[in-house]
């Protein structure tokens, strides 16, 4: 272990440059998102990630933010494991029916203010698995979208790009 | 009804019409097969007569009408579900999920405890079923495959790969040469990522963070390399029937060779980590035992299978091309453990390393596509089983004379290793089971449809 440790101090971090906000994201948030989350939660806010359906795909890319390359941490966002702690909800899928009570009590157990994220392109409109007996078709007709990231699923680094328009408002570094 | 012979590894399906709506269930003397059954009465109004299981599985009564996939679908019935019944004094149940702390996929669970100790666990699933199966009746096979390849997610190119070999097996056609080599080359890409992903996630779970990280970065560099490759971090889209969408450059195979070293530059010392940590070794070393005879009752595949004494591997057992020209072991462990799993994962990363080495060596020149003439003026049925990081995935389709699908059935492994997670993690300790139940990383999504 401390051979390990040890080389990894060596040969520094492999965390890369940060990407910036993406433009299209800043625009679909809004100046009003920025003034009141930055006066309310300076550059830090808590993310609650739920599945309302999606093939997990969404999952792995959003886990993919903790790893060391991408390490989201550093941008102040941090996933939290009850929605009481959270400011934002990260919803993934095309909203199942049999997740639509979960994720409205889950959205209704999120203290205010609170943003929710669209991830994927399930979770724009349902995708692929629109028009099924079986899904609702696109988180936004279950609980209010301030922020959608398409992909399918989206790579971490557009991920990184639409979550940092909601703390770095028009700044790109 | 898929059938596999054991000693010669053949393959049957059994069908049977059902004029008075009933069939003969098969859970009544074979209970693996209760799910499955109770899945066929939700989406198709089937009865298994003499089924032990009278509750609803997939349904949840909100889809707004019952028996969607059925000739005559019902207005929806809504039932309270029941919970198996805890009788005793000491006795507490503690519900969890369908949102779960952690990214992960939701599903519920009901523990009941004495004190610390799990005395049972009774799962309900369904939470994300999408209705996969009845948006595939009547999709043109393009579309279907795409379908299939968002079955479960961390599986997207064992589900093309097994969905284009029914295709292809209902055609009576085969891919190209290489495009078998490079669908082999992404299937065990795909496991590996997982592989990595998993092995520092069980740790993770035991509060060992610097194996997590350390796994996550393998898991990066592996999808990264199948980015550059094949144009998507999870290779979604790029295995079709009739071939593969993009051919392997020759840049795509020197960043695999580099992988490779790296890989194998940095693993062994993570393994040695594993192995000689005590306190990790603490939580895995006999926790969530599977005894081997369950694991065989119900033909448990994967590393779940294998880590029980299983040797079932769809690689070996059915030895589709290139397998059958490849050089590979299927680890096997008895232990039946969270260790033995981890074990398994570990074994079969360095087989993985090995073929892809040995694909990339020898891929043979040629097309990466057929011709794909799906309109054949008659009914075709075709299975594939292949084998995916998790365990060997079924994929049963009928093709009509249009081309267009009129059914397709795709079985995730997880049916047959989420009821004896229950069974795992019987007299364990609570703040064990996230650690029993990452070392099974059973599929939701996959499970639900």
């Amino acid at each position: 272990m401390r051979k390990i440790i040890f080389e990894s101090l060596v040969h520094g971090p492999l965390t890369e440059p940060s990407p910036g906000a993406d433009p299209a994201a800043l625009a679909e948030v809004g100046a009003a998102f920025a003034r009141v989350a930055r006066r309310r939660f300076g550059r830090s806010l808590a993310i609650r990630e739920v599945d309302a359906g999606s093939c997990n795909g969404c999952e792995l890319e959003i886990h993919a933010l903790n790893n060391a390359f991408y390490d989201i941490e550093r941008f102040g966002l941090r996933f939290v494991a009850s929605p009481r702690h959270a400011d934002v909800l990260l919803v993934t899928g095309p909203v199942t029916k049999n997740m639509r009570e979960a994720l409205e009590r889950t959205y209704n157990a999120t203290p205010d203010p609170k943003w929710v994220v669209a991830v994927g392109d399930c979770a724009v409109d349902g995708g692929l698995f629109a028009g099924g007996y079986a899904c609702v078709g696109g988180v936004s007709s279950v609980v209010p979208v301030d922020l959608h990231i398409r992909g399918c699923p989206p790579r971490p680094i557009d991920l990184i790009r639409g979550l940092l328009a909601l703390v770095e408002p028009g700044e790109a570094h | 009804m898929a059938l596999c012979h054991e000693p010669s590894h053949e393959i049957g399906v059994v069908s049977l019409d059902c004029p008075d709506r009933t069939f003969p269930s098969v859970a009544r003397t074979h209970p693996p097969a209760l799910r499955l059954e109770a899945t066929v009465r939700d989406l198709f109004g089937l009865q298994a007569e003499g089924t032990p299981e009278p509750r609803p599985w997939l349904d949840h009564g909100r889809w707004g009408v019952s028996h969607p996939l059925g000739a005559t679908p019902g207005p929806a019935q809504t039932r309270a579900y029941a919970f198996l019944p805890v009788e005793g004094e000491s006795l507490h149940e503690i519900p969890v999920g369908p949102v779960h702390a952690g990214i992960i996929e939701p599903g519920h669970f009901r523990f009941t405890a004495n004190g610390e100790t799990v005395v049972r666990l009774e799962e309900r699933l369904g939470y994300v079923h999408k209705g996969i199966e009845g948006l595939m009746a009547g999709a043109e096979i393009g579309h279907a495959a795409r379908l299939a390849g968002r079955v479960s997610g961390d599986s997207t190119v064992a589900y093309a790969l097994a969905f284009a070999r029914a295709v292809e097996a209902a055609l009576q056609i085969e891919a190209p040469p290489r495009a078998a080599w490079l669908r082999a080359l992404m299937a065990e890409l795909e496991r590996l990522a997982n592989h990595f992903g998993d092995i520092g996630a069980i740790c993770n779970d035991a509060a060992f963070a610097l194996m997590h990280i350390h796994c996550g970065v393998l898991r990066e560099r592996v999808l990264r390399a199948a980015d550059l490759c094949f144009g998507h971090r999870l290779m979604r889209d790029v295995v079709m029937p009739g071939g593969v969408g993009r051919d392997l450059a020759s840049e795509g195979i020197a960043a695999l060779r580099a992988l490779i070293v790296e890989i194998r530059r940095r693993f062994p010392a993570l393994v040695e980590l594993y192995d000689n940590t005590a306190s990790l070794q603490d939580r895995t070393v006999a926790t969530g035992v599977l005894k081997p005879d369950l694991a065989r009752q119900y033909a448990c595949g994967g590393y779940v299978g294998r880590a029980s004494a299983q040797a079932f591997d769809a690689r070996r057992a059915c030895a589709y091309s290139p397998y059958d020209q490849l050089r590979f072991d299927v680890p096997v462990l008895d232990a039946g453990d969270v260790n033995a799993r981890v074990w398994i994962r570990i074994r079969e990363v360095e087989q993985s390393l090995s073929l892809v080495q040995q694909i990339l060596d020898r891929l043979p020149a040629g097309n990466i596509a057929g011709e794909l003439a799906a309109a054949t003026g008659t009914t075709r049925e075709g299975a594939a089983l292949v084998e995916g990081f998790r365990g060997d995935i079924l994929v049963w389709l009928r093709l009509g004379g249009d081309g267009r699908i009129e059914r397709c059935h795709l079985r995730d492994p997880s049916w047959f290793q989420w009821p004896l997670l229950e069974a795992a993690v019987e007299g364990n300790i609570v703040a064990d089971f996230p650690l029993c139940n990452k070392s099974f990383n059973c599929s939701y999504s996959g499970h639900d449809l």
